[in-house]
């Protein structure tokens, strides 16, 4: 396929990988955000082809694997709820909650849909008027114009039963988070392409300053990735900390303006809490005052409890780029995709599941 | 759940800027996409797509950069090599 074969080439990555061993001369740690990314590193291989003082940081950036228990509960509350049909992407399904999933509440017979698209459950809705039709709204900056336009549509539809779950999260916040953490190692970021994509460069510019980190917006192929990796490797051999677009192809420096304005229109940004984590000031949307009547929480009555994690799961420290999946004592035996105990063994950009699927035993026998 | 995929737009449909769709083709593959958020894209344009949402249309002119920093990088180390 066109933009996608291209950026495979195997003799292209070995160039970049020469290069990027020539221009290093000292130990770096870099922190590629997206979840996306640290997929095609594991499926590739490509951390085995940079030279041993350069280590990659997997970050948090998988929307599955950070949305609170609390908010997964309320959905199995919600999706258990007669007359109710509850949309969501299939990445939810497994995710474990306190006591259940939503496969095992579908199980159940609660009516759990899997959509592709937001704008499916506002059909899913207008087709069933007796039914309320909630969608369970998981996604980072990517996400959020897609859940805007289904809200929009809703409104415009005047349609009363429909509502959403919100979860979206932002991710400037939360790498302003991860960098004030005293633990920190890393020294440079692969931003994430896509979430760039709608949002554009400039905010990373106050970060990279701020932290004197480079950041480089990095695309999702393997040469995206190797790309960003020399771009970022290069501003820290010369002492640089600049917001660089490697993924120009996608990501113009102001975003996606149509998607910005509907974004702005029908959020607002709050606190929120991430699976892992902990609170993160201003890192999460919630539908504005005027799309309120379309929120899920607010229908249902649903209140605010807080719930432990199992402490099992070292998860938080996985997405904090702390310790990787195989130093947890859970990683494939206790905790396997079949039976995860938490989200990143579950998600399709979570690291545990990469390291899993991509490394199996052989990534218990490094650790 | 970033993933978003590039595609090759080969029809559009509706007037209104939020509702325009596009049928997308993904290597023969073809769905139908919302366009709401590229109101440039244009028939034969490639688009990045997620969860049903054109999200940005694909720069041929920024497309051969991965390839061609290479190069450059090359020809700078040249100048920086002392002559022999």
């Amino acid at each position: 396929m066109k933009f996608l074969d291209e950026y495979r080439d195997a003799e292209t990555a070995r160039q970049y990988a020469r290069e990027i061993a020539r221009v290093t001369t000292q130990p770096w740690s870099i922190m590629e955000v997206c979840g996306g990314q640290t997929h095609t590193i594991l499926k590739f291989s490509l951390d085995q082809l940079l030279p041993e003082c350069l280590t990659l940081i997997h970050g948090p950036g998988c929307p599955v694997c950070v949305t609170p228990l609390e908010l997964i509960d309320q959905a199995l509350e919600i999706a258990a709820r007669p007359n109710t049909i509850f949309c969501s992407f299939g990445d939810m399904l497994r995710v474990p909650g306190s006591t259940a999933d939503l496969l095992s509440v579908k199980a159940g017979g609660g009516d759990v849909r899997i959509v592709y698209s937001p704008l499916d459950a506002v059909r899913i809705a207008g087709q069933n008027p007796a039914s309320q039709v909630v969608f369970f709204a998981v996604g980072f900056e990517t996400t959020a114009p897609a859940t805007a336009l289904a809200a929009y549509q809703a409104a415009r539809q005047g349609l009363r039963n429909f509502s959403i779950l919100v979860s979206h999260v932002l991710v400037p916040p939360a790498m302003e988070a991860l960098l004030s953490s005293p633990n920190c190692r890393v020294r440079g970021f692969l931003a994430a392409g896509h979430v760039c994509a709608v949002m554009g460069c400039a905010e990373y510019e106050p970060i990279a300053a701020k932290h004197h980190v480079p950041i480089v917006v990095t695309g999702f192929e393997p040469l995206d990735i190797l790309q960003g990796v020399l771009m970022c490797v290069l501003q820290l051999e010369q002492g640089r900390a600049e917001v660089e677009n490697q993924y120009a192809r996608a990501v113009r420096q102001t975003g996606n303006q149509p998607a910005r304005e509907l974004i702005r229109q029908v959020f607002t940004v709050v606190p929120r809490k991430w699976r892992g984590v902990g609170e993160i000031p201003r890192s999460g949307l919630a539908l504005s005052e005027a799309y309120a009547t379309f929120d899920a929480a607010r229908r249902f009555g649903l209140t605010h409890r807080t719930v432990p994690e199992p402490a099992e799961c070292l998860s938080g420290l996985v997405l904090q780029g702390q310790i990787k999946p195989p130093e947890c004592p859970a990683f494939g035996k206790r905790c396997t995709p079949e039976h995860p105990l938490g989200a990143t063994m579950v998600s399709s950009e979570g690291a545990c599941a990469a390291y899993y699927r991509y490394r199996g035993v052989a990534a218990l026998a490094g650790a | 759940m970033c993933l978003a995929i590039p595609g090759k737009i080969t029809s559009v449909a509706g007037e209104d800027p939020l509702s325009r769709t596009g049928r997308v083709d993904f290597g023969g593959i073809i769905k139908e996409v919302s366009l709401a958020f590229v109101p440039e894209a244009k028939i034969g344009d490639y688009v990045i797509v997620h969860v049903g949402f054109a999200l940005s249309r694909l720069d041929e002119s920024e497309a051969n950069k991965v390839f061609e920093y290479l190069k450059e990088m090359d020809e700078l180390a040249d100048l920086k090599e002392p002559s022999p």
